[in-house]
């Protein structure tokens, strides 16, 4: 056998081997007889001082090429029997993911915080701070200053709530100036109030927050509700300004589809008074069912505030001009979402909750 | 208040689309609430009722024979039994389409036939009646269409809502001079003062007023000759469609001159009033009188009286007339009242007696006294065209009054309209938006000036801003345009604000809803939630007893939450508040009641340890350390699973779980563990510490060590960990507590807490002799400060 046949054999048999190899243990076990100088190819190599010299850079080529080989074809396998067993513990490791056990555990605001978050991000967005006052109030705070005297007709849009502090309370009719007349408010005016007494001017604020009135619980009416007012105090403030004001939230608050409209109304606190009406957002002003056809949704209250009440706050009003503006927050989140029953927002059932 | 494009029409030549106008009441601050174009009624004929015959297989309904053309009746089945032989009716024929959708066709009713329907007021939308068939009166023609008959063709109502500051509009001549105006189409108040032949010689009454002020103006006539009927159908129509009963003509004139002109009047039967006398003088504690509804009312001093020679009650001013002088059938002689009343006091009073009536709904904003006679006139008129053979008038009118109040013009600056409306405004332009609407405007020496006179029907308009709006108004609010002021500051939340925020990020992160329980409690919700407070603050005038107190804790309010979801199969539930609680006050300085906002979280299936970690999730959200102090007994909680929060020195709360009592009283059968906190005291402490420096983390090796000691029951876990903290000094970077347990291996009354302590210089690598020694100053302190030794 001629030392090419040699090298021949020897490697056809130890690729033969590898192939037979069956896993990566039996291919480790074969590694010794593969390489190295106990292989049938490390044994030829010290065949190669027997090698004529001539022959000696032909049959070093034969050699290296067929350590070459094997060497290949046992990466080959090698490699083969890693993806194999990397693939075999993977399955065991198989997970089905619709197999997770109970629910999300992320709680959930109340959709009238939700609500009042959102108003309030986009009326700062709007340059507005937002400001906050007691829920308890004293009748001036929440009528009197407001150009409510006592005796005022309009007193009796509002269904007021008073407080009994025992010696505290006195009940009449709070002319008497010292006359403690303490109620829970029936509007966040009283922070506007409160507001506009302890900072001057110029004042951008939206007053968020819990009002009461004395209305029997139905689909449309709470004792307790919120509200969102809204204040600006600052020279040539004006009508327009209020309009513009309202339309830039509408659409901020509502998106570009939406818009607001000002109609004449009376509140004692305004001058000019104006109810503030939306596009119905269900039909977006097409006419439907909710706005009653008229394509336009009741929003709120508003107007320029009434010069009584800038003086009662300390603020000449030939200098400074303002406007108010108001609207439910809780009705928002009503019309928003199609919940036809107020009285639901405050079962504190966690299948209400949980929606929102 | 509703009115009716024909009768608009009687002062002003209004045209146009019935949705264009109702946009343009609406703008004026009329808003409409609804539009009705009156139904035409096709095939709604006037039909005579020829005979009524029993139904032979039914009780509860009636054949009628009913006569569209003459002699040829037509048999129909009928359910109402108010009709006789010869009334005339509407009848719906074969074929007509009713005004709620409903085809009329021929139909058996229990084997007879019906050839269409005879109808009632509230079917053919043209009153809310609906006992009985409309009878129409005689004189119709039969077989003619009904909407013809009565003169309602293409007629219009809309349903307005009048603003309290404007009684004008409560009458349909004030909206229609409001409507004229926005129109440009002329507007005017018919002279009625001719129609009525010459008054009779006489003297028949006296008007005496008491009190000028209650009372500025009482005007007064006597007619006679009256004969108290039924008023003609058009009026009748009239007064149903804008929402009054007709009830006879003398009085549905008075209606109708009030819905007209906005002038409520009272019509007294002359001959039940002594002397013709009538006097107006303020009532007197206690003084009682039975009026028109049949109900005594008890009045008080300061309500305004009608009396008659004797100063006995018969009327209450302004707000409902007494029985006894009430018009009937047999009256023949009427005075016929036209007084203007005191606003406020007209107000209260009928407030206080639950009694509002169309008079004093308008007597409360302000009635227009300048049209007293022209009221008197207008009634004079409609009554004598509506009675056969004419009315007679006796005597003058009688007009008693003092000075009356004049309004003063007002100064209007041109530059002030434009800087409160917007938009700039000339003198003319001001002149033009006014006069129509009844002021008057007269220019100044001042190019920026002119004096406004307000008519007498605006009491409501008294300054310069007032008459802004009416500027405004009638140039209409939404053609001035929009502006939009920019706020010289940055709009932003305050750091409270946004601490309030994460808190309630924390509690929904770790899984808790938001719940917004009643803040009014039922006198014993307190005591029921286990608290025990002495004087909770009261409502003095609360719709019910359950909702009477202002709650002084968000405790009863969140365990009735957890109780409904427990009731609704809502089990497990973990429930969050923020929200203001109620105490009484002791700051003397101030006269509300103490109120501060309390955080309160309420988890049911959940033990004591979970409002513990509920609240490490708070402290370390907010940077806040929260120090706990196991208490008995606290307020609401179980007995032996409470402590007391403290930050610093100040305590702010408590965590711990429900007592079981309270828990059984709420029908939750699980443990519920609770936390809360005052939340001005963790917002403070949060902002306090929010500008937390950087320590550099260190480089070098950190070392671990282990320690398990056997503590009495009666050491707080809390003051081993501080005692550790103390004892490892600078060099410590990490503590926990990560092992409790109880066995009988140990000694009773003491448990095993074991502390893991990882240790880490700044500067160094701690060696093992340096580590050993911290290890040993920690065994030592905890031995030494506590009940406590080291565990082997």
């Amino acid at each position: 056998m001629s030392v090419y046949e040699q090298i021949a054999q020897a490697r056809a048999s130890a690729i033969g081997e590898i192939e037979q190899a069956g896993d990566m243990e039996s291919l480790t076990a074969l590694e010794p007889m593969l390489f190295g100088k106990k292989s049938t190819l490390g044994g030829l190599k010290r065949l190669m001082g027997e090698v004529d010299a001539a022959d000696k850079a032909d049959v070093g080529q034969a050699l290296n090429q067929a350590q070459t080989d094997v060497r290949q074809a046992h990466a080959t396998v090698k490699e083969r029997f890693i993806a194999e067993n990397r693939r075999a513990q993977l399955e065991t490791e198989r997970l089905d993911l619709t197999e997770s056990l109970g629910g999300s555990n992320r709680g959930h605001l109340h959709l009238v915080t939700q609500t009042m978050e959102r108003l309030e991000d986009v009326f700062v967005g709007m340059g507005f701070t937002v400001s906050e006052g007691p829920q308890a109030e004293t009748d001036w705070y929440n009528f009197e200053a407001l150009n409510l005297p006592a005796a005022h007709p309009a007193r009796s849009m509002f269904d007021t709530l008073y407080l009994d502090l025992g010696e505290r309370t006195e009940i009449g009719d709070g002319d008497g100036g010292e006359a403690t007349n303490i109620l829970l408010r029936t509007h966040t005016s009283p922070v506007q109030i409160r507001v506009m007494e302890s900072n001057p001017p110029p004042i951008y604020t939206v007053c968020p927050g819990r009002v009461f009135r004395r209305d029997t619980a139905d689909a449309s009416h709470m004792p307790v509700f919120h509200q969102i007012e809204g204040l600006v105090i600052d020279h040539g403030i004006s009508l327009t300004d209020l309009a513009g004001t309202l339309n830039e939230f509408t659409a901020a608050y509502f998106g570009g589809a939406i818009r607001s409209r000002l109609r004449p109304s009376y509140f004692p606190f305004t001058e000019p008074s104006a109810e503030f009406d939306i596009t119905c957002v269900i039909c977006e002003g097409e006419g439907c069912q909710t706005c009653q056809r008229t394509g336009w949704i009741e929003l709120g209250g508003c107007g320029m505030v009434h010069p009584n009440v800038l003086s009662n706050c300390g603020i000449d009003s030939e200098e400074w001009t303002g406007f108010a503006f108001g609207f439910g927050i809780d009705r928002l989140a009503l019309m928003r979402h199609g919940i036809k029953d107020l009285r639901d927002m405050y079962t504190n059932d966690v299948r209400f909750l949980e929606q929102f | 208040m509703k009115v009716l494009l024909s009768w608009l029409r009687e002062f002003a030549p209004i045209e146009g689309d019935p949705y264009e106008l109702a946009d343009h009441m609406s703008d004026l601050g009329m808003a409409v609430e609804e539009t009705r174009v009156l139904d035409p009624l096709n095939g709604v004929v006037v039909a005579r009722v020829a005979s009524l015959r029993p139904h032979p297989e039914a009780d509860r309904i009636q054949l009628v024979d009913v006569e569209v053309e003459p002699n040829n009746p037509v048999q129909v089945c009928c359910g109402a039994f108010n009709m006789s032989e010869g009334d005339l009716i509407p009848f719906a024929t074969i074929g007509t389409v009713m005004p709620d959708g409903m085809e009329i066709a021929q139909r058996k009713m229990r084997g007879e036939v019906s050839n269409g329907m005879c109808c009632s007021a509230a079917e053919l939308n043209l009153g809310s009646d609906h006992d009985g068939i409309m009878i129409l009166p005689q004189g119709l023609t039969v077989g003619a269409p009904l909407m013809d008959q009565i003169g309602l063709v293409g007629d219009v109502l809309w349903d307005l809502e009048i603003n309290p500051n404007r009684p004008d509009a409560m009458s349909v001549a004030g909206v229609a001079r409001d409507l004229a105006a926005r129109l440009d189409v002329p507007f005017e108040i018919p002279d009625w003062s001719e129609s009525v032949s010459e008054p009779l010689e006489g003297d028949l009454a006296s008007i005496n007023v008491e009190d000028g002020e209650l009372c500025p103006r009482f005007t007064a006539r006597v007619i006679r000759g009256v004969s108290v009927g039924e008023s003609p159908l058009w009026m009748q129509m009239r007064l149903t469609l804008l929402g009054m009963r007709p009830i006879n003509s003398v009085v549905d004139v008075s209606n109708y001159v009030m819905l007209e002109l906005g002038t409520p009047n009272h019509t007294y039967d002359l001959s039940l009033v002594p002397n013709g006398h009538i006097g107006v003088r303020r009532a007197t504690d206690g003084e009682t009188i039975l009026t028109l509804d049949g109900q005594e009312r008890t009045l008080l001093s300061g309500d305004g009286l009608i009396v008659n020679e004797d100063s006995e009650p018969i009327g209450i001013a302004g707000v409902m007339g007494g029985a006894t002088t009430e018009i009937s059938a047999s009256t023949e002689a009427v005075l016929l009242e036209l007084a203007s009343w005191e606003s406020e006091s007209i107000a209260r009073t009928s407030q206080r007696l639950g009694l509002r009536s169309e008079a004093s709904a308008r007597f409360e904003r302000g009635t227009d006294w300048k049209l007293n006679i022209n009221a008197v006139q207008r009634f004079c008129y409609l009554l004598n065209e509506i009675t056969p053979d004419g009315i007679e008038l006796v005597g003058e009118v009688l007009d008693v009054h003092g000075a009356l109040p004049e309004n003063e013009a007002v100064s209007v600056r041109n530059s002030r309209m434009s800087l409160l409306l917007g938009r700039d405004f000339t003198s003319t332009e001001i002149r033009d938006l006014l006069v129509p609407i009844g002021f008057d405007v007269e220019a100044t020496d001042s190019e920026d000036v002119q004096l406004v006179t307000v008519p007498s029907f605006r009491p409501d308009t008294e300054t310069e801003t007032d008459i802004a709006e009416e500027v405004a108004r009638h140039y209409g609010y939404s053609s001035l345009g929009t502006t939009v002021p920019r706020s010289p500051d940055a709009g932003r939340l305050t750091a409270e604000q946004k601490t309030r925020r994460t808190i309630r990020q924390i509690m929904i992160g770790s899984g808790l809803v938001e719940a917004m329980p009643n803040p009014f409690l039922a006198p014993d919700d307190v005591s029921k939630a286990g608290l025990s407070v002495e004087n909770p603050v009261q409502l003095l005038n609360p719709l019910a007893v359950e909702e009477s107190v202002l709650r002084p804790s968000l405790l009863p309010g969140l365990l009735t939450s957890v109780g409904y979801n427990y009731s609704h199969r809502n089990r497990g539930v973990r429930l969050f508040e923020t929200g203001a609680v109620f105490g009484a006050s002791n700051d003397s300085t101030s006269s509300l009641p103490d109120e501060y906002e309390q955080l309160a979280a309420l988890l049911s299936d959940s033990d004591a340890a979970s409002a513990v970690g509920l609240l490490r999730e708070l402290g370390d959200g907010l940077k806040v350390e929260f120090r706990l102090i196991n208490t008995d007994d606290l307020p609401g909680l179980h007995p032996t699973r409470g402590a007391r929060i403290c930050i610093g020195e100040v305590e702010i709360g408590s965590v711990g779980e429900i007592d079981p009592v309270v828990l059984e009283r709420y029908e939750i059968d699980d443990r519920c563990a609770w936390l809360d906190l005052r939340v001005d005291q963790i917002i403070q402490a949060a902002i306090a510490d929010s500008d937390v420096p950087y320590e550099p983390v260190s480089t070098f090796p950190s070392s671990d060590v282990d320690l398990a000691f056997l503590v009495d029951e009666g050491v707080q876990a809390s003051a081993i960990e501080l005692t550790l903290r103390n004892a490892a000094g600078d060099e410590l970077q990490d503590l926990q507590l990560f092992d409790v347990f109880r066995s009988d291996q140990i000694d009773q009354g003491s448990r095993s807490l074991a502390f893991s302590i990882r240790l880490q210089a700044k500067d160094r690598t701690l060696g093992e002799e340096e580590v050993g020694g911290i290890r040993q100053r920690c065994i030592e302190a905890v031995e030494t400060s506590h009940k406590a030794t080291l565990r082997s």
